[in-house]
């Protein structure tokens, strides 16, 4: 009667707390250098150490510049370089900027092996949940919460509400888990899913690739979920087989059969549960500042005069005003200045192999600026080892070293006032991209489209406009 | 952490639904080491909007913030929190929290107190009216009170407990050291197998 949520928290059990909160047992901690200076500083001043230095691991990823230097200049170099030195002081293993391990956190993770089923993965970052893909427990935290599980490895926590996400059907061609995720939250709202974990299921997820299923977990955190998970199967095994971190040889066989239980039972109740066919679903695009407002390409900017809502109303106009866009304009004749293929959510090799598709053989549209950002060091030499480097070179695009770039805007790439940029990061806030830069949430295809056209562009309609 | 069991000031209304930690301070303005020095990059891009009610001197020294729907969504910046506290916020009324800056704001000692939302909207007319107005919010009887008002909070019960003991969290964890110890004898830890 168990779902997978209640597995893996009786299994990490450390404490169950009278008042509703628990103790649990922390099996990683991933570390980067935006949130983790005022928690080893809290640190110090309490003369502790970091508990469990093995199981925490740190990169830099959110300042470090992604063009022409390694190391970020002026007061980002203050962060990155308080990071070396917590680091080297606490004995924690680092990932720096021009190693080959080198990443977003939510890349590396994976790519490491760390992220493995059944685990409990914490990081001071609310895109954690991108780990929950291999059926972990992975959610973001703030810097109190970093120091805390720096010195003890738990974390005190009332337990989440579980809610089943299932998909049904076949994904179209062209429509991608990005495409999905947004469509999910475009359904339940911003806070459709706070307060529980979301395990998402059905036929259209088993069908996944691990990669879509990162991109599937990864949004979670958008529509107000603590986490998003995937109960482990044979995707989830041959991914994690083999790399640094997974157990290996008679450890391997055992954790094999460990997993093998790692799924919600038949009988398991949920708190919640959604249910989406995804068969008709076609490429979606936001028209708005928060990701919940979004179309499908094919649609237009909706109308808040239509809305019932007085708050959503309200919120609509304001939306519609910032990003200078007129309801009923068909959202495909928008045109674009910024393409952004990049960020934990897709910069890994699947999506750049996406987004090099369309582009092979073809420049993108005059006055289009398109930053290719590979979300680890290892997505990029391998997408080089591929061509795919010298495709997005051709095309007109610039590629990059490893960083979230221009998902933060806290590094060296942002976009001006006004700009208008489609983005396959996750946050289309005002401003996230750069003090009065319009964002609008797209797949790595349909960002690729968009770069040739100059337009949103949905991939299947590219023929007609290329 | 100071205990904290009521908190009596002036609020002031944002009447934005989703208000993410983007809004109350951007990534550029979190590049930062300590805990302070926030305050001026608070809410800065809407600051600049005439009108923003944050400009307004009316409100000024308000402690008790009043916002929409979802405020703290998104990022898990903590840099939220700290600037709202260096802004003179002590309290954050709304309907619905982000789950992170929740956790956050209690961690940091920011009052995260959830109302039902036609309450809200109730107390930010009132305080709109008359800025002058002064709010309560107690952690001890779990109520917001203005001059012939009272409603409830919603806390759970070890949050509140938390303020009211205002103890360190690292150490009420550190009284189940035995717990944690006998737990990683009993399981293999995660390290690098190659
Ligand atoms: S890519 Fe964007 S969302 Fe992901 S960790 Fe970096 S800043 Fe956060």
């Amino acid at each position: 009667m168990a779902t997978l949520l209640d597995k893996i928290w009786d299994a990490h059990l450390v404490h169950r707390g009278a008042g509703g909160t628990d103790l649990l047992y922390v099996d990683f901690h991933l570390l980067h250098e935006g949130s983790s200076p005022q928690a080893f500083e809290g640190l110090r001043l309490a003369g502790r150490r970091v508990r469990r230095p093995d199981l925490t691991l740190a990169t830099e990823d959110h300042v470090v510049p992604t063009r022409g230097r390694l190391d970020p200049s002026g007061v980002a170099a203050t962060m990155v370089e308080a990071l070396r030195r917590n680091c080297a002081e606490f004995g924690v293993p680092l990932h720096r900027s021009g190693t080959d391990g080198q990443g977003i956190v939510h890349v590396i993770g994976p790519e490491l092996g760390i992220s493995q089923p059944g685990r409990t993965i914490l990081c001071g970052d609310s895109h954690t949940s991108t780990h929950g893909a291999f059926g972990a427990l992975a959610f973001g935290i703030g810097t109190s919460q970093v120091e805390h599980v720096l010195a003890t490895q738990t974390i005190a926590i009332a337990k989440p509400r579980s809610m089943a996400v299932t998909l049904h059907g076949v994904l179209p061609p062209g429509v991608s888990a990005k495409d999905v995720a947004l469509a999910i939250i475009g359904r339940i709202g911003t806070g459709g899913a706070q307060g529980h974990v979301i395990e998402y299921r059905g036929p259209a997820v088993e069908a996944m690739s691990m990669e879509s299923r990162l991109t599937l977990c990864n949004m979670s955190i958008e529509s107000g979920a603590k986490a998003g998970m995937i109960a482990p199967d044979a995707v989830t095994l041959d991914y994690v087989r083999g790399r640094p971190y997974a157990p290996a040889g008679k450890a391997w066989d055992d954790a094999v059969a460990r997993w093998a239980s790692l799924r919600s039972d038949d009988d398991a109740e949920f708190d919640r549960s959604v249910d989406i066919d995804v068969t008709d679903l076609s490429p979606f695009v936001t028209w708005g500042t928060n990701p919940s407002q979004v179309v499908e390409l094919s649609g237009v900017v909706p109308d808040p005069a239509g809305m019932t809502d007085p708050a959503d109303r309200r919120a609509a106009e304001r939306a519609l005003t910032y990003l200078d866009l007129t309801p009923g304009t068909p959202m495909r004749e928008i045109p674009i200045d910024v393409v952004f293929l990049g960020s934990c959510t897709n910069g890994r090799i699947e999506d750049l192999r996406a987004a090099a598709e369309l582009l092979d053989g073809h420049r993108i549209a005059p006055g289009v600026r398109m930053l290719v950002v590979p979300g680890s060091a290892a997505v990029r030499r391998a997408a080089e080892a591929e061509g795919l480097d010298e495709v997005f070179r051709k095309a007109g695009a610039q590629w990059r070293t490893a960083g979230c770039s221009l998902c933060v805007a806290m590094n060296d790439d942002s976009l001006a006032a006004g700009e208008r940029c489609a983005s396959t990061s996750n946050r289309n806030f005002e401003g996230r991209q750069g003090r009065g830069g319009r964002t609008h949430l797209v797949s790595p295809s349909t960002a690729a489209a968009t770069a040739l056209t100059g337009r949103l562009t949905a991939p299947s309609t590219l023929g007609a406009r290329r | 952490m100071k205990p904290i069991t009521s908190v009596t000031g002036r609020a002031v209304a944002i009447r934005r639904t989703n208000i993410d930690t983007d809004q109350i301070i951007a990534a550029r303005h979190c590049l930062r080491t300590t805990r302070t020095g926030f305050a001026e990059h608070l809410f800065a891009a809407w600051r600049a909007e005439p009108g923003f009610p944050l400009s307004d001197p009316a409100h000024a020294g308000a402690t008790i913030l009043l916002a929409g729907a979802n405020f703290g969504s998104g990022s898990s910046r903590e840099h939220a929190v700290w600037a709202l506290q260096d802004h003179g916020f002590a309290v954050v009324v709304a309907s619905r929290f982000g789950d992170i800056f929740a956790d956050n704001a209690v961690r940091s000692g920011l009052v995260p107190a959830v109302l039902a939302e036609d309450e809200v909207s109730r107390l930010m007319d009132t305080v709109e009216a008359d800025p002058a107005t002064p709010v309560t919010v107690d952690l001890v009887t779990l109520t917001v009170r203005t001059p012939g008002t009272e409603s409830p909070i919603r806390m759970d019960a070890d949050t509140r407990q938390r303020f009211l003991d205002g103890r360190d969290g690292i150490d009420v964890t550190l009284q189940h050291e035995a717990a944690i110890r006998a737990y990683e004898l009993a399981h293999a830890p995660m390290t690098r197998a190659s």
